[in-house]
């Protein structure tokens, strides 16, 4: 009834021949509802050759959605993707996932529990000779150091193991673009550090662009050259980790990256007054009500009389740390801060604050979308 | 946006079409007969038949349905969340009244319950009383009869996929309960019942249709059931018309109702890995307490099989001390033996691209063609046959003008009894594949895809060896049900085929059907093959899915 | 498996599918809504003395819709079937041809077959009444008489909508009309000892358990229970049970028929017509009596002694066309008083 390889002209596999092939992929506009939700609102990406972004957001945001677009498991309603040069997606066309030269890393690896690993690694490379492909498939597994367990069946697999058995096979047949759909998130702290740095190193080494998609802003900043945010199905800013932590465009972007403690504060004249301190207004800010968003880093204790006087209400041992409750006038919550260990309950102590961490924005709800600085 | 259409796909979709085509065709078919008749039937059935008809209908798929869930779901936790001595060969002995065609077992019962058979005469001699006079019980022959009979048949739908579903969770479910200190039979009660629901559906729903759809024990036990009245108008009035108008009726009310038992039921199917087996957590009886589980647990098997079938081969030895064994027997065997491999066969394999075409071309194509894939089942047997007539006749006509055939090679072939028990029993095999297919993680086949692998191959290298335990059962259930078909057998066979089942008519027809006991029981053991395999392979598929997944 | 004996497995399975067509020496294909049983030993007889080879197929319910669905292409050259008004509706839907034999009309009295021989009667069953052995007064009962209320709570019937009780029913339509038909119905059914259930020879074994006494069923039972053959507890209730001949008021005892018709497209004509002029010979005619207990159409053939010792039987003179005709309205009347309720 079905021939049994599919018809439609099969694209190259990308860098077949090419180890370090120069690829890359566009995201143009793309829009997926679900009935009425809408998954996806008119998201646009590109990652270069070699590149590493990371998607990062809260579950339902999209972000798996956008990979299985990607990926060709699923059909965009509007919009196109590109892999390399050519439009996989888009006006028309729509290329399935088997000829599209992209691999998928899944959250539970979903490797086939009825076939060995070595079988499930050489389960991409059906278009190389037998030998060749077991020759390279055993080479992928030696890679990722579980050469001792080809002939094992995945259900007797840790979960570290299994996910570099899943690294391997989707790195078998040398995709264009790797696709990791939070490939870390069902290993236990300890293991999920070095088997993250080691899949990074693979990809480095190969020079292969990839995706990941994750909602621990840890790992985002770990692994990625890039961090695309999203919320809500739109992309809300994609920097460098860096860029995204220093000049995040919305309180949903400063909050994204790492701790916040927000504020209000009114801008006037050359200032923005708040509770804990003036800081120096940025030029395009207008007069009104703002929020600051400040990284604990941003707030400075120092001696009563410098700056804002708070009271430390109680302490509590953290480790290196001594976590700080503090009461501030004009302050209902208390303010918590990590601080060498120095302060006791009832001393007083000043605090200003540094502007460099400081992110001021107009107070416009919802407020996200508006970029100040 | 669609995707790319490829060759391929093109292929699939016109195949699709064809066996939707062939899916649909008994049914236009009975619809083109109806609409030669005008109404003039109905008023007569409105005042004398259907207000009897549609109350006795209604009670017997009530009776025979709380029948069915009670011995059902209590046998299959009984041996999922208990252990006892003879719990393994209970768990495989629940199944055998499967291998038993309902009139046999009617058949049987009036022998054995009559005031002159062996229960009731011994029970005088024990009173000391002469006549039946004396002793009046109540007659077999009688609606509660008709249920019970049934009920006690008919009870393995639900018991088989109840089970396969209480293996499968019914660890975690006891630990879990265990843990919250309830009983095992509270959680049967409380967790385990509301969990199972779709198995029980899905059960309930075969065991109900075969319940409607049967003719023989319902008439011969005075049962005046709709189809009881299919049958009168078309064999009895040469209505034709008539008869296609009741039994399209009947049909609707079948697809409305599984219909909203699915919406009731909304999107839950079945769910969820098998992570532990019930071994582990199954309570351990001992004393009295095993042995009232294991009596409990052989009441049905007792009642659905032993009895009856004890009493055919005691008849059947009488028989063969008599006369022999009938020549044609091996002949009938054989055929039955080969319709139903070949038979299975097809239907499994279109059972399987019937589940799988959500996968192949589609959410929406694969739903209609699943509930298509249904209809076969919906309706009396006879009236499937003789809604293929038509098509069959079609396809007949067809082949001849285009100069391939010069004789008929649909009607009276092997091929059209093929299709006629692909098509009735195509729900059984769907029904196995479509739980194995949803069984296995969406990321599973999405993997093979992004590895490369179309859709079919997919389907061929990732799918199928994972759903293959399920897809394996369905085709021995398939295997048991073709084997004891009989009235689409009787009516589309081919000159000088006899069956088992055929035979075993023809003898209960002319009143001797003592005569048919050695093919009945021939039935029984043909059924019991794959029941015994049944029950080997869920056991292994359990387990082994239970290390793997 | 040996190459030779896959081959042989797979060209096994065609034959058995009937893929693959055979032609050869001189067959004929024979329909039937008789039991396999009752025709084998004639059928078996015929094709060792005339060398033809008989194809039977058993079709029950649907048998004429087969043949009609087959059309021009069907195989079915002879259609057997019980019951006068399947035989007609072969015959109405243009299913039959006419045959014209000396040895069939000569053999068959012209009220049991088609004036044009588009149908032929082989062989006849009469509709008897079971009684209790220590019920005396049966003489002249009467089919009429079943309906007497001195009969409540004792009579035994199997399902009305059987062809059996739909043919005798409307045989009393014809004779009595609707209204005193529809009193008559109820009158029995007011008489019943149990739900109209079972077959023929449950009426006997009910009668031997005293559930009730008399009960209308076949002659040929009679023959079959007390031969042994059905076993010995059959044999009992046989001999329970005395049978009596019972008769219309004014006319005799009702007889259902079997028959045959030769089918319009029939491929082998001429051997259908030989196979039915064997069927009404001397030799199948005794068959028929003596492995079936049936009574042969053909004047002065041998009646089986079992079936001798039952009386001589007073043929109703109702046109068999008659009760055909009337059967549908015969079976609404059925509906109308609930008579299988």
């Amino acid at each position: 009834m079905f021939p049994r390889r599919p018809t439609v002209k099969a694209a190259p596999r990308a860098g077949a021949d090419a180890p370090n092939a120069v690829s890359g992929l566009d995201v143009a506009k793309v829009t997926r509802r679900f009935g009425r939700t809408l998954a996806l609102d008119d998201v646009s990406l590109s990652l270069g050759p070699g590149e590493i972004l990371a998607v990062l957001g809260a579950s339902g945001c999209g972000k798996s959605t956008l990979l299985r677009l990607i990926a060709g498991l699923d059909v965009a309603d509007s919009g196109e993707i590109a892999v390399g040069d050519r439009r996989v997606a888009g006006r028309g066309c729509h290329e399935p996932p088997e000829t599209r030269g992209v691999g998928l890393m899944f959250q539970d690896y979903a490797l086939f529990p009825h076939l060995t690993v070595l079988a499930n690694v050489r389960f991409g490379l059906a278009h190389l000779p037998g030998a060749e492909a077991r020759r390279v498939a055993e080479e992928r597994l030696a890679q990722v150091g579980l050469a001792h367990r080809a002939d094992s069946y995945p259900g007797t697999l840790s979960g570290g193991e299994a996910q570099r058995v899943a690294l391997a096979r989707a790195l078998a047949p040398r995709p264009r673009v790797l696709l990791l759909d939070e490939p870390f998130s069902n290993l236990d702290a300890g293991t999920r550090e070095h088997v993250r740095a080691d899949t990074l190193a693979v990809l480095r080494r190969d020079g292969i662009g990839a995706i990941l998609v994750t909602h621990d802003s840890a790992e985002a900043i770990a692994f990625a050259d890039r961090i695309a945010l999203m919320h809500r199905g739109r992309v809300v800013q994609c920097d460098s980790p860096e860029r995204l932590y220093d000049a995040p465009r919305s309180p949903f972007a400063a909050r994204a990256l790492g701790d916040i403690i927000e504020i209000p504060g009114q801008a006037v004249d050359g200032l923005v007054t708040t509770a804990l301190g003036p800081l120096p207004r940025p030029a395009s800010m207008p007069d009104g009500a703002v929020r600051v968003c400040l990284r604990p880093e941003a707030i400075r204790l120092g001696p009563v009389g410098e700056g804002v006087t708070a009271t430390v209400l109680g302490r509590a041992f953290a480790g290196a740390h001594l976590r700080l409750d503090l009461v501030v006038a004009g302050r209902d919550a208390p303010l918590r801060l990590h601080v060498p260990p120095e302060a006791a309950p009832g001393d007083r102590v000043g605090i200003h604050l540094l502007p460099a961490r400081a992110y001021i924005f107009a107070e416009t709800p919802p407020g996200e979308r508006i970029s100040t600085i | 946006m669609r995707e790319t259409m490829s060759a391929a796909r093109g292929l699939g979709w016109v195949g699709a079409a064809a066996l939707a085509a062939l899916l649909l065709s008994p049914v236009i078919s009975l619809g083109l007969s109806a609409s030669e008749g005008g109404g003039e039937l109905w008023p007569h059935l409105a005042a004398y038949v259907l207000p009897q008809a549609i109350r006795d209908t209604a009670l017997l798929l009530a009776g025979v349905g709380l029948l069915v869930i009670g011995l059902g779901t209590g046998a299959a936790w009984l041996v999922s969340a208990f252990d006892f001595p003879g719990r393994r060969l209970l768990d495989a002995a629940l199944l055998l009244p499967l291998a038993m065609p309902t009139y046999v077992v009617a058949y049987a019962y009036l022998d054995l319950m009559h005031p002159l058979g062996p229960l009731q005469t011994g029970l005088r001699g024990l009173l000391g009383l002469a006549s039946p006079r004396d002793l009046p019980l109540p007659d077999l022959r009688s609606l509660p009869g008709c249920i019970g009979l049934l009920g006690f048949v008919l009870y393995p739908y639900v018991y088989l996929p109840t089970r396969a579903l209480f293996l499968m969770r019914a660890g975690t479910l006891l630990e879990a309960a265990r843990m919250l200190g309830a009983g095992p039979w509270r959680t049967f009660l409380r967790v385990a019942l509301p969990l199972a629901r779709p198995a029980v559906a899905l059960g309930t729903g075969l065991a109900l249709m075969e319940a409607l759809n049967d003719v023989g024990a319902a008439e011969f036990l005075g049962v005046r059931t709709l189809t009881v009245q299919v049958y009168a108008t078309w064999v009895n009035r040469s209505d034709l018309p008539g008869a296609a108008q009741i039994a399209l009726v009947m049909l609707t009310c079948v697809v409305a109702l599984v219909g909203l038992e699915r919406l009731a039921r909304g999107g839950r199917g079945y769910a969820g890995n098998a992570r532990r087996d019930a071994a582990s957590a199954r309570r351990r009886l001992n004393g009295w307490r095993a042995g009232a589980a294991l009596a409990l647990g052989a009441a049905p098997v007792a009642f659905g099989f032993l009895l009856p079938a004890g009493h055919l081969a005691f008849e059947a030895w009488r028989r063969i001390g008599g006369h022999g064994l009938p020549d044609a027997l091996a002949s009938q065997t054989l055929n039955t033996i080969l319709y139903a491999s070949v038979a299975t066969g097809v239907t499994v394999v279109i059972g399987l691209l019937v589940a799988a075409t959500p996968y192949l071309l589609g959410a929406r194509a694969g739903r209609m063609l699943i509930r298509a894939a249904g209809l076969g089942y919906a309706m009396p047997g006879t009236v499937l046959a003789v809604g293929l007539l038509g098509p069959l006749a079609l396809l007949d006509s067809g082949l001849f003008e285009v100069g391939i055939a010069t004789a008929l090679v649909g009607l009276g072939t092997g091929g059209a009894l093929v299709i006629a028990y692909a098509l009735r029993f195509l729900t059984v095999t769907v029904g196995a594949s479509e739980a194995g297919l949803a069984r296995i993680p969406r990321a599973i086949p999405d993997a093979a895809r992004v590895l490369g692998r179309s859709r079919l191959a997919t389907l061929t290298t990732i799918q199928l060896p994972l759903a293959w335990p399920a897809v394996l059962s369905g085709a021995l259930l398939a295997f048991v049900d073709i084997a004891k078909e009989l009235p689409v057998t009787l009516l589309l066979r081919p000159l000088n085929v006899e069956t088992l089942s055929t035979h075993l008519y023809g003898e209960a027809a002319r009143g001797t059907y003592e005569d048919g006991a050695a093919a009945a029981l021939l039935i029984v053991v043909i059924g019991l093959v794959p029941v015994t395999l049944l029950l080997r392979l869920d056991r292994d598929a359990v387990l082994r899915r239970g290390e793997r997944l | 498996m040996s190459y030779l004996g896959k081959t042989g497995f797979w060209a096994g399975l065609c034959l058995s599918l009937g893929l693959s067509g055979t032609a050869g020496a001189a067959e004929v294909n024979l329909y039937t809504t008789r039991e396999p049983g009752l025709i084998r030993p004639l059928l078996e007889a015929y094709a060792a003395k005339s060398g033809v080879k008989v194809n039977t197929v058993f079709v029950e319910k649907g048998l004429a819709e087969r043949v009609a669905a087959e059309g021009a292409r069907s195989a079915a050259d002879v259609v057997m079937t019980v019951d006068i008004g399947n035989l007609i509706e072969l015959v109405d839907r243009d299913l039959a041809q006419p045959v014209r034999s000396p040895v069939l009309e000569a053999a068959v009295p012209a009220p049991l077959r088609d004036a044009d021989g588009r149908w032929f009667t082989l062989s006849m069953r009469a509709r008897v009444l079971y009684a209790d052995k220590g019920l005396t007064d049966l003489k002249a009962a009467t089919y009429e008489s079943l309906a007497d209320p001195s009969w409540k709570g004792k009579i035994c019937l199997r399902s009305g909508q059987h062809p059996y009780n739909t043919a005798l029913i409307s045989a009393f339509l014809v004779r009595h009309g609707a209204e005193k038909t529809e009193a008559w119905l109820r009158g029995v059914k007011a008489n019943f000892a149990r739900k109209a259930a079972g077959g023929d020879r449950d009426v006997a074994r009910d009668i031997a358990a005293d559930l009730c006494e008399v009960g209308l069923a076949n002659s040929y039972y009679v023959g079959l229970m007390r031969s042994g053959r059905g076993g010995p507890d059959q044999q009992k209730w046989g001999e329970a049970i005395k049978v009596v001949l019972p008769i219309f008021e004014g006319g005799g005892t009702h007889v259902n028929v079997s028959g045959a018709v030769v089918a319009k497209n029939a491929p082998n004509r001429d051997e259908a017509v030989k196979l039915l002029e064997y069927l009404v010979s001397d030799e199948a005619q005794a068959l028929y009596a003596k492995t079936d207990y049936e009574y042969p159409v053909k004047a002065g053939a041998t009646i089986d002694p079992l079936l001798a010792s039952l009386g001589t039987l007073t043929f109703d003179p109702t046109p068999l066309v008659e009760i055909a005709r009337n059967r549908k309205a015969a079976s609404l009347l059925l509906d109308k008083v609930g008579f299988d309720n």
